[in-house]
């Protein structure tokens, strides 16, 4: 039974060492060219629209409105790049959006590392049903609670004088309403993955329950927290309803809606300067992504697949 | 085993002095449990809980917010022609968006699962460049290519023969230019959740039914999709809770034109609600959403649940 086991399990490494070995045969080769090109027809349609945008804000005005094909850049410039890093305007846009997202980054990680060592490791009365709530939050979309928020920071301003909407930290009190839940909630089910003996191991020793989390638990926590934070950071850059609705003058705004609003409303659609824009706005969690490609997808899948 | 000894430990404190001192108070686990939750527990009652709650009450408001006319909102909004176009179109665009997203997803992530796993990080990679964008900037690079007068399909349809299409003028034109762009963005996601729980299908059980003479179909029948069923049914849910609150793609698209046509809850909420300044009204075609996110949230509660058990 036992050298059963043992054999199969080499003849699958065996094959998963070699899958073009001599076990595959023209089939499979052939089966393998077809995977790569219908690979290659759908990354081409994933890939499509930050090429064109790239196509697009390499021309100047005359180019776009020219008859010549819209998939071929004849007289590349930068200028629509330049023109934008140097204006004021869109500086303060990338400031906004930066601030915003680095302090909802900020907040969330104090929210959500306590609260999902708390709900992973300090079995207390009602945790189970506080770890289902939290998940239940994740679910409920902003498009269901933009309306009585703002209704609800009007009534703030009516009794405190203190003025939130219009003002670019008002996104610093909506944003961790999308992060926190979600964020706590992929923490909690990397958290159970870790060895509760490390933490016990500490307990014993005599470090209280705050030494534990932040000297011994944190640090070998850190894959998952970094998986949250980057989650956090790409949905507090992305989201376009919350600002949309809660600012509108633009030296308030946040770069998803500035772009969308501000390039767009002139009198003359200036779509070079507009792709330029979106992609500048999209660099950031593109860099990102493209660093911390296994984070990224570690924090994606978590959420369904631990729990 | 040594939860019980720090039971134990604070059991023989408590009993050694009957009353607890404040600062062994602040030590003890649930107490230290409850204020590491605090945070998170108030956002969520604060900025969550009342909000959901507090819309039902403005839902039952007079325009002005100073009477309360009870379902009055309600019955206008069935009342109006766009409200049940609303409910139809949120309906069939999270459907099939949903559907194509899914099998989408499912092919390419088999097609990546087929190649050697040097080469898979590569393309998964590249195909994973949609999800990551912010949907408020891709979709105005496809609101571009579908530009009246400068659309690069259309461009290319030419070269074919291919007339103009108005793609964003023409109302079902402008939904199905909804869809695709939706399928876009939302399609590497499945393909990448179902690529991981392809990876955790093991081996063996393809090559037993190898051995037993089992096609393809029968392998994906009788073991893969057996063995992706929570994946895929907790994707799906989740997936349709997004699509069909979704806001950014339709706002950007077509902005609910042509004359009101492509609407969804949430972008006919957002027009009349803050642009129009009818607070309650907005709040009441926002509440219709709830039904429908309800049942999926507690299917997917249910699957993640079942889930936990078989671990």
């Amino acid at each position: 039974m036992a050298t059963g086991t043992l054999s199969s399990r080499t003849v699958s490494a065996a094959a998963a060492a070699a899958p073009e070995g001599q076990m595959a045969g023209t089939e499979r080769k052939w089966a393998l060219r077809w995977a790569y090109f219908f690979l290659v027809i759908f990354a081409a349609f994933a890939l499509m629209p930050p090429i064109y945008m790239l196509i697009t804000g390499l021309k100047t005005s005359n180019e776009i409105s020219a008859a010549t094909s819209p998939w071929w850049v004849y007289h590349p410039t930068l200028m629509n790049f330049t023109d934008l890093i140097t204006s004021p305007l869109f500086q303060t846009f990338f400031i906004n959006s930066s601030i915003v997202a680095v302090t909802t980054v900020i907040i969330t990680m104090l929210i959500s590392v306590p609260a999902a060592f708390a709900l992973s490791r300090m079995k207390f009365w009602g945790s189970g049903i506080l770890a289902t709530g939290v998940f239940l939050t994740y679910l409920i979309p902003e498009t269901l609670l933009f309306i009585p928020l703002f209704k609800m920071f009007a009534t703030f301003r009516d009794w405190t004088g203190i003025e939130l909407i219009n003002h670019w930290y008002v996104l610093l009190l909506l944003y961790p309403t999308l992060t926190v839940p979600f964020a706590t909630w992929i923490m909690i089910g990397y958290f159970a993955s870790i060895p509760k003996e490390l933490d016990e191991a500490a307990l014993i020793d005599g470090a209280t329950w705050t030494q534990t989390l932040t000297k011994i638990f944190i640090p070998v926590a850190l894959p998952g927290i970094i998986a949250a934070t980057i989650f956090a950071f790409t949905v507090a850059w992305a989201q376009f309803l919350y600002p949309l609705a809660f600012t509108t003058s633009q030296d308030q705004l946040v770069l998803s809606v500035g772009i969308a609003t501000t390039l767009i409303k002139a009198d003359v659609f200036n779509w070079g300067m507009i792709m330029a824009g979106a992609l500048l706005g999209a660099a950031p969690p593109l860099v990102i992504y493209a660093f911390l490609m296994d984070y990224y997808i570690a924090g994606l899948t978590a959420g369904a697949t631990k729990g | 085993m040594s939860q019980i000894a720090i039971r134990d430990r604070s059991a023989f404190a408590s009993a050694a002095r009957p009353r607890l001192s404040l600062r062994e108070f602040f030590q003890q686990r649930s107490t230290i449990a409850f204020f590491f939750t605090l945070p998170l527990i108030l956002l969520i009652a604060v900025l969550v809980i009342y909000p959901a709650g507090y819309s039902i009450y403005l839902a039952m408001l007079s325009k002005k917010m100073d009477r309360f006319v009870g379902f009055s909102n309600f019955t206008f909004l069935f009342t109006r022609e766009t409200f049940w176009m609303v409910v139809k179109q949120s309906c069939i665009f999270a459907i099939t968006a949903v559907i194509f997203k899914a099998l989408l997803g499912f092919i390419v992530a088999h097609l990546v699962h087929a190649i050697p796993a040097k080469g898979q990080r590569k393309w998964r990679g590249m195909l994973l460049v949609p999800w990551v964008i912010p949907p408020a900037l891709s979709t105005l690079a496809w609101l571009w290519l579908f530009d009246p007068s400068y659309s690069a399909f259309n461009w290319v349809l030419a070269l074919g023969g291919i007339g103009p299409i108005p793609w964003t003028g023409d109302a079902m034109w402008a939904r199905l230019s909804v869809i695709l762009v939706n399928i876009w963005i939302g399609a590497p996601f499945f393909m990448i959740m179902y690529l991981a729980a392809l990876k955790s299908v093991p081996a063996e059980l393809y090559e037993v039914a190898a051995i037993d003479g089992a096609n393809w179909l029968q392998k994906l029948w009788y073991i893969t999709l057996p063995m992706m069923r929570n994946i895929i049914a907790i994707t799906t849910l989740f997936s349709l809770i997004v699509t069909f609150a979704n806001f950014d793609i339709v706002r950007i698209l077509t902005a609910g034109g042509p004359i009101d046509l492509t609407h969804m809850f949430a972008t006919w909420a957002f027009k009349l609600g803050i642009e129009g300044g009818d607070i309650p009204l907005g709040a009441s075609i926002s509440l219709f959403m709830v039904p429908i996110l309800t049942v999926a949230a507690i299917f997917i509660l249910r699957d993640i649940n079942k889930r936990g058990e078989r671990i």
